[in-house]
């Protein structure tokens, strides 16, 4: 019997695992896919946001400021890349700038720090290659940026380091109620737990309804992004939004933490919970504004692009609390900023396990710290040679677009990557302009040493997702 | 010798495949002592290695040679001459120092991080496959899209198929050339989408891999959607109107389990960029005089990563005279600079190289932008040269010679590609 049952692993669902680790309590976290972070969070924009944007009536505008503080924190522990851009709301033309200085009012009510309204010039000198036509912005220097991914697997590592259970390809069929507990019954087993937390994202209405729940339901909202080649690295500096429009913060440009820009997202109401797919009208879409803001960008630099799902709720707002059903609690409808949030809903969700009753006692022996990953690209002469003088696999390199040797590569597999995607998350090989095409046939022969599986049996990301097939086979 | 690298050469060379191979003997053949080639794979040879079908070599050797073979010959040859070679190895960097020296920043298992100093470099890095997210095709994000050459890695260095049930988007010379393969594997290929009207790839690979097979070639064709969640299903090509967008009401969806993408290789001039060495936008390659050096004086390029070729006998020839230049600025040889300059006309989508001099014999490269048949070619109004037809796929090779340039006084040789006239008839 675990104490905690955790329903997705996500970015929450990992964070909340990783903050209740802490505590002397058996966790667990079940997760549909072969790893971590393969749902909504892979394909989320990375954005720490610096809070201003979300109403301060709402449970997401209360959770972000703090989570926003939260991640210097967070990052110092997990080592995983985050850096304060800052962000730049734009405005084009007089008419807009009332809204500048409404968010810059709302932020500072919510206290979101060193705001401030800049001019034309003072933007030009900031952003060079944004369009001239633009008038004025608002500077929020604590926005920041990260890798969603690289957040869940570092938070999920740091977690299982302290002893929760992580059970991959295990999808919840059913949540029996039982008298002081629920079973969670799976694809490949029934667990037991005294409180389960619904962080199923897209499904957490569907997870509810197995426990008998039906308050709320998602609505699918996708959002496709478009991925830059790194000639363009540098053209902007910090996060560039628009004015914010009803149902979206508009569609962005996005400086990577890896330096790379990305713009997107899109906002498209979907019915498909699985609906990953980027269409003509959505590059028309982002292509066709984004060229207002910044006119050096065009469809022509992109290196690939995907779609992912935000999970919006019917509330448009979190919903995270105990249910009529003791020990359910959902955190469900995180849509954005709910990676911003993430750390403090964890502590929000530990909360309410207090609140409902569960005995906190903190281990003596919790381990916040995780290394971060060998980044080669990233070092200088010396930091280099010092790596290849421990390892000469460091001066191997696998994946050239990103400068990656075989050394990241066994440490992305030491660290739980299963999957070319989970190698690529990790290391970055096959993430830059040849997607994968110089070091896939590499990485899946690393896969299958270490994992002792045949080479057929690799897959880009777990499921029906095969890459080759023996030759013989008929 | 494999595996050697001291600590000066006269010309390294960075690439060793075709181009590189031809560029180290070429400069061994002026007799440049000090050669060491740098390839990132365990084995020098390039693609040619995973080329195993026939039809290399006609040209240079006068046989026809499967990829293999033509890369052993040339990989003999290379050991006979003493030349050095490090496989496994990647350049990080090239210095340049005041005096024009260069140090080679080399990473290699075997090695480490060393560096080796030369007077002069030839760029052989070759080319890349333009991916999916080049061409941009809606959908979903499966498994089973691959570029062609992946495939081709996978079925004959690896012994494993990309699948069971192909389509293939682009005509590309390695994407019909797999189309066969697979067909020879007992794959069944559905058929090969050309978003132009005309294929991408070499009439004799049409021929050859698609009609002798009886795969379908849809030209102005795309595709349109993927669909499939883990692993491609199928997809929905659809004809493309004159814009080349995609009319959908006359779609239609072709089941498949994998999608292999041939449209187009794009020379890989990161190092080259790094270096601040000019490009040239439609190339991707490099700007070069006629003696193949870039503009950062003892740098030479040739090959795939000059401009992509259709043949490897052409890249054999043209890094062999690349070699040969980067030998003779190793031994302190310096030939007074280009005074022509070579620029694209009518119908020249690009022509290679850059700057021409009448010190010399030229052969001049270049692609057209559109079919033309039958049309000649007009380089200033120094020389007319009719041809039966020109075609983007075929690049278009001619010669200039010294005494023609001789008579020439201007500084821009303009070449054009034109109908030809009333009463003009190719002979």
């Amino acid at each position: 019997m675990y104490d905690i049952a955790v329903i997705g692993g996500g970015v929450i669902g990992c964070a909340i695992a990783r903050e209740m680790s802490r505590y002397r309590l058996g966790i667990v976290v079940v997760e549909k896919y072969e790893e971590v972070g393969f749902g909504t969070t892979k394909t989320n924009s990375g954005i720490i946001h610096a809070g201003h944007h979300s109403p301060p009536d709402t449970l997401k505008g209360k959770l972000v400021v703090r989570g926003n503080k939260l991640y210097d924190r967070l990052c110092k522990d997990l080592n995983f890349g985050f850096s304060r851009i800052g962000e730049l709301v734009v405005a084009r033309s007089e008419s807009e700038i009332p809204e500048l200085e409404r968010l810059k009012k709302q932020g500072e009510a919510k206290g979101v720090p060193g705001l401030e309204i800049w001019d034309r010039e003072r933007l030009r000198n900031a952003e060079p290659n944004l369009s001239n036509t633009l008038i004025a912005a608002l500077h929020a220097p604590s926005a920041g940026v990260i890798n969603p991914y690289e957040l869940a697997n570092a938070l999920s590592e740091n977690a299982v380091d302290n002893g929760v259970d992580l059970k991959v390809n295990c999808a919840v069929e059913k949540i029996v109620v039982e008298k002081g507990f629920l079973a969670v019954h799976t694809s490949t087993e029934t667990i037991k737990a005294r409180f389960v937390i619904n962080c199923a994202g897209v499904y957490a209405d569907k997870i509810a309804g197995m426990a008998g729940l039906s308050d709320f339901t998602i609505h699918p909202r996708k959002g496709e992004e478009y991925m830059l080649d790194k000639r363009l690295k540098g053209l902007v500096q910090r996060l560039i939004f628009p004015i914010p429009e009803k149902n979206t913060k508009g569609i962005l440009i996005i400086p990577t933490f890896d330096g790379t820009i990305m713009v997107g997202p899109t906002a498209q109401d979907t019915t498909d919970r699985d609906d990953a797919s980027t269409t003509y009208e959505g590059s028309e879409q982002v292509f066709g504004f984004v060229s207002k803001i910044c006119p050096s960008i065009t469809e022509r630099d992109t290196i690939t692009e995907f779609a992912g799902l935000r999970a919006v709720s019917n509330t448009n707002d979190f919903i995270i609390g105990p249910t009529r059903i003791k020990g359910f609690i959902n955190a469900a409808g995180i849509q954005s900023p709910g990676l911003t949030c993430a750390p403090a809903i964890a502590l929000y969700v530990r909360d309410i396990l207090k609140s409902e009753g569960l005995v906190l006692e903190k281990k003596k022996n919790f381990k916040p710290h995780l290394p971060g990953p060998p980044r080669f690209a990233s070092l200088n002469d010396e930091q280099q040679r010092r790596l290849v003088e421990k390892d000469r696999l460091f001066a191997k390199v696998v994946c050239r677009c990103e400068l990656v040797t075989e050394a990241e590569i066994h440490s992305a597999v030491d660290h739980g990557a299963r999957t070319l995607d989970g190698i690529k998350f990790r290391s970055r090989a096959g993430m830059g302009r040849c997607q994968g095409g110089f070091c896939a046939p590499r990485c899946m022969d690393i896969l299958s040493k270490r994992l002792d599986k045949p080479f057929q049996e690799i897959t880009k990301r777990g499921g029906d997702s095969w890459v080759v097939k023996k030759m013989m086979d008929s | 010798m494999l595996g050697r690298v001291e600590k000066k050469y006269g010309v390294v060379v960075v690439g060793g495949g075709p181009a590189g191979m031809g560029a180290a003997l070429g400069a061994r053949d002026c007799g440049e002592e000090k050669v060491l080639i740098l390839d990132r794979e365990p084995e020098a040879g390039g693609i040619l290695l995973q080329c195993i079908h026939s039809g290399f070599g006609m040209h240079y050797f006068r046989e026809e040679l499967t990829g293999p073979e033509y890369a052993e010959r040339f990989l003999q040859k290379v050991i006979d001459h003493d030349i050095d070679v490090l496989p496994g190895s990647y350049v990080s960097g090239v210095a340049v120092d005041s005096g024009g020296s260069k140090k080679v920043r080399i990473m290699s298992e075997s090695h480490g991080l060393i560096t080796v100093e030369t007077k002069s470099v030839v760029l052989a890095m070759g080319c890349r496959e333009r991916t999916r997210g080049a061409v941009r095709i809606p959908g979903t994000r499966p498994s089973g899209i691959l570029t062609a050459g992946l495939a081709q890695k996978f079925v004959n260095l690896k012994g494993y198929l990309p699948g069971k049930r192909i389509a293939i988007l682009g005509s590309g010379d390695i994407g019909l050339i797999m189309a066969r393969r697979l067909t020879l594997e007992g794959c069944r290929v559905e058929g090969v989408f050309e978003l132009m009207p005309y294929s991408n790839g070499l009439t004799r690979n049409v021929v050859q891999c698609l009609e002798d097979f009886d795969i379908p070639l849809h030209l102005s064709t795309t595709v349109a959607y993927v669909h499939g969640r883990d692993r491609i299903e199928k997809i929905t090509v659809a004809p493309v109107n004159p814009d080349l967008k995609p009319d959908m009401s006359r779609a239609w969806d072709v089941p498949c389990d994998t999608l292999l993408i041939s449209v187009g290789l794009i020379p890989e001039n990161e190092l080259t960029q790094n270096l601040g060495i000019g490009l040239d936008v439609v190339t991707g390659g490099p700007l070069v005089s006629s003696t193949l050096e870039t503009s950062m004086p003892g740098m030479f390029a040739c090959g795939n990563v000059l401009h992509v070729h259709d043949l490897v006998d052409y890249v054999t020839r043209e890094a062999m005279l690349a070699g040969r230049f980067a030998g003779e600025w190793s031994k302190g040889v310096r030939r007074p600079k280009d005074n022509i300059r070579l620029v694209p006309g009518d119908n020249v989508r690009y022509c290679v190289p850059h700057t021409l001099s009448p010190e010399r014999e030229h052969t001049i490269h270049l692609r057209c932008k559109a079919a033309m048949k039958p049309c000649k070619i007009r380089v200033g109004s120094l020389m007319e040269k009719k041809l039966r037809f020109v075609f983007p796929a075929e690049m278009i090779m001619f010669k200039i010679k010294p005494d023609l340039l001789d008579k020439f006084h201007g500084d821009t040789l303009r070449i054009d590609i034109l109908p030809l006239e009333k009463g003009e008839r190719v002979d």
